[in-house]
């Protein structure tokens, strides 16, 4: 960080004479001091998962969720400052009902995907704004099958088959690549995010809370949150698993 | 000044005033037009219409039947239009009247649960609250005297209790353990009043059906704007659901011997 | 001259934004009571749309509202008035008035002069003072504080009936005597029942069902009230006035 205080890092309209926008390079830090989230797009859907960091035992359980429903068949799990993931998530679902309404269709993922990297890009032009503090998980199933894509801050997007944002996600990323995520079914996919998000949370660190929702042919290409029984089956095999590690 | 000349000296108005002296003449006018005198256009008739839309309460829930038929005025334009909307898993929403405003009022529910969805909160809009919704909104256009040129029943069960009311384009609403829209108000109520009314808790899913289905058939034979070709509803504990389109047997070898009117002179 | 055209004729639109929905509702004030009462048909033509359509609405434990005329028009301002007296005890902690209520319809009534609610209003219940009250509205928002009044498809049978047994329009009282100011519940109740079996018999538009309110003063007695069938008690507050609600009957033809 050696170009603190050389001023070029105070607004977002303008460029390092050696052409970085520092104000993006900051918004991803913002999403790196947050608890881990991932998604997995496998042979029958997808399914996201969040490390839900709690930062005090006075707040109600499943309060303050990350993953947020934009449409029936579209999802999104954010990494970063929660309230920007609500305004994003906002966004999102207008976008979702506006496309509903111009083509009687429900909206196709790229396109979401496209709309909200256009819209965090807008927040990497001025001085008077500050740009995303937030890499946006969007998942679900289109036309084209399940799909996931990841939006960072300076507003580009990727498809993926597995994505991991935040805190964790070089080692979520290298438990991801082990994966043949094409050959997974939703039901496995879910075994394996739980057992991800156990794994990359930092002890040291404050409580978690797993988060794990799924779309597919499970749900009928509904976004749904992960049944109960099989949360608590896929919960208890990952403190497992991780219990077997340490021995 | 008036720069047409076939226009000048014209005798005044006599059927307006015989007497009058001012305005001396009225005469054709030939100024600019207003495009927008007229206003902006409002729906003030149907254009693609459905007929009747029957409903009645029974044991496990409520049933509702409406036929496949969308008229273009006495043409029987559209045979395979669905007329039994479900909106989320407790409701259906079935309509008469124009058909263009009922895919509207479809859009606009199932934007509204889709809104319901994303909340995830776990609260759904059951069918009291898609009535309310539906009440407003159809006021709310009927009192910008552009109305949606529906008569609609909203029929639901949810959480042990059963809901049946009715809603029109003027925002009128009220609720019965019998209900029916249009010529089914006349031809069918008093027959469903009278087969429902003190049964509501007796009547079995088979016997619901087959008022529902007599009473589609009767208004077969009578409303010229109906058809044979029927779906039902029925909506209990355990959900929505919404048989295929069915049609049903009719018989008019009698119209041979029917005598006094049609084109016999004999 | 059928080439005459004229400028700026209006233009007929089709759409009639009204209906009558038919049906009838009454009001009388005792001295320290006061009965609200309304059939519970709702029709449009010769249809019934249904036997049970409440006309009769609760707003204070001190204050009855009937609507009668628009169906449509009459829920929603109902639901209105009754907005406007939650706003007021949101704001006061305490219940709107009487005759304050009688005012606020009638500046509600009159705000949609040029598109009016066509609905006609009649407001029942205790004054401040203590004493019965009723208000009768014209669907613009003139009104007046009477002793009773009919209103709705049977008014024209109802009202001079009402003259008739408790203005005593008509009548002369028997030498010695003169005619009470105010007739006791009983004999309210009894007045409103004969009101509307007898509407019931000579209008198609009245019938079903009967739904009476009652109001009492504060510190006023029962008055024979629980000698009646179906009687529901429907007080909310403790400030004194109790409210009471009575169903019954009518012939469904």
């Amino acid at each position: 960080m050696t170009s603190i205080g050389t001023g070029y890092d105070l607004s977002a309209s303008t460029y390092s004479p050696d052409g970085r926008i520092f104000q993006v390079e900051y918004a991803n830090k913002a999403v790196e001091n947050s608890g881990t989230a991932i998604g997995l797009r496998v042979k029958d859907g997808v399914v996201l998962a969040v490390e839900k960091l709690v930062h005090s035992k006075l707040l109600i359980p499943e309060a303050n969720r990350r993953i947020q429903a934009i449409d029936k068949h579209v999802a999104m799990a954010t990494a970063g400052l929660l309230a920007d993931g609500r305004q994003l998530a906002n966004r999102a679902r207008d976008e979702s009902a506006s496309y509903r309404d111009n083509f009687r269709a429900p909206a196709p993922l790229k396109y979401l995907a496209d709309r909200l990297g256009s819209y965090m890009q807008v927040y990497t032009l001025y001085s008077s704004v500050r740009p995303f503090g937030i890499s946006t998980i969007v998942g679900g199933i289109d036309e084209n099958g399940p799909s996931l894509y990841v939006i960072e801050p300076s507003g580009v997007f990727y498809g993926y088959y597995g994505a991991a944002v935040g805190k964790g996600r070089q080692l979520a990323k290298t438990e991801l690549e082990k994966l043949n995520l094409s050959e997974l079914t939703t039901r496995q996919a879910a075994m394996e995010a739980a057992r991800i998000i156990h794994l990359v949370h930092d002890k040291a660190e404050k409580h978690f809370e797993l988060e794990m929702s799924w779309i597919g042919d499970e749900t009928n290409g509904l976004h749904l949150p992960v049944p109960k029984d099989l949360f608590a089956e896929a919960d208890a095999k990952a403190r497992a698993a991780l219990e077997e590690d340490l021995e | 000044m008036d720069h047409f000349p076939t226009n000048w000296g014209r005798p005044r108005n006599d059927a307006f005033d015989a007497y009058g002296t001012y305005p001396i003449a009225q005469r054709p006018y030939n100024g600019l037009k207003d495009a927008f005198a007229e206003g902006v256009q409002h729906t003030q008739q149907p254009i693609v219409t459905g007929t009747s839309v029957l409903a009645i309460k029974y044991k496990d829930g409520v049933m509702m039947a409406a036929d496949n038929l969308a008229s273009y005025g006495s043409l029987a334009r559209f045979k395979d239009v669905q007329r039994l909307h479900p909106v989320g898993t407790n409701t259906v929403v079935g309509a008469g009247g124009d058909m263009s405003d009922f895919q509207y009022i479809q859009s606009l529910l199932d934007g509204l649960m889709i809104e319901e969805f994303t909340e995830q909160d776990g609260h759904s809009l059951g069918p009291a609250e898609i009535h309310e919704y539906l009440s407003q909104v159809m006021y709310g256009r009927r009192s910008q005297i552009n109305p949606l040129w529906n008569a609609l029943l909203v029929g639901g069960f949810k959480e042990g209790k059963r809901f049946l009311a009715y809603v029109d384009l003027l925002g009128t609403t009220y609720s019965a353990s019998t209900l029916a829209t249009g010529y089914g108000a006349y031809i069918a109520q008093p027959l469903l009043r009278k087969a429902v009314e003190g049964n509501e808790d007796k009547l079995t899913e088979e016997e619901a059906m087959q008022i529902l289905e007599a009473n589609l058939k009767v208004l077969y034979y009578r409303d010229a704007r109906s058809l044979n070709k029927f779906q039902i509803a029925k909506i209990t504990a355990a959900g929505v659901s919404i048989t295929e389109s069915k049609s049903m047997d009719t018989t008019w070898s009698f119209a041979e011997g029917i005598r006094g009117y049609g084109s016999q002179t004999q | 001259m059928p080439d005459m055209v004229s400028i700026g004729q209006p233009q007929q639109r089709q759409f009639n934004p009204y209906s009558e929905n038919g049906g009838t509702i009454l009001a009388i004030a005792g001295a320290n009571f006061s009965v609200i009462a309304g059939d519970t048909r709702q029709s449009e033509g010769y249809n019934i749309q249904t036997r049970y359509a409440p006309k009769v609405f609760r707003l204070t434990d001190k204050a009855v509202l009937a609507v009668n005329g628009f169906a449509a028009d009459g829920s929603m301002f109902v639901k209105k008035v009754k907005q406007r007296l939650e706003w007021y005890r949101h704001a006061h902690a305490k219940d709107m008035p009487l005759r304050a209520i009688a005012r606020l319809i009638q500046t509600m009534l009159y705000s949609r002069r040029f598109f009016p609610y066509y609905v006609y209003n009649i407001l029942g219940g205790i004054e401040e003072d203590g004493s019965g009250a009723v208000y009768s509205f014209d669907p613009v928002g003139s009104y007046e504080r009477e002793s009773c009044r009919a209103a709705g498809a049977a008014q024209s049978l109802v009202q001079p009936f009402l003259d008739n047994q408790i203005y005593f329009k008509n009548q002369r009282p028997p030498p010695g005597t003169s005619n009470p100011t105010h007739l006791p519940l009983h004999e309210v109740l009894s007045l409103v029942i004969d009101s509307f079996t007898s509407a019931t018999e000579r209008h198609i538009e009245v019938g079903d069902g009967l739904e009476i309110f009652v109001v009492l003063a504060k510190g006023s007695t029962t008055q024979g009230l629980e000698n009646f069938a179906n009687v529901q008690e429907m007080t909310q507050t403790r400030e004194g006035e109790r409210m009471f609600n009575i169903r019954r009957n009518l012939k469904r033809d």
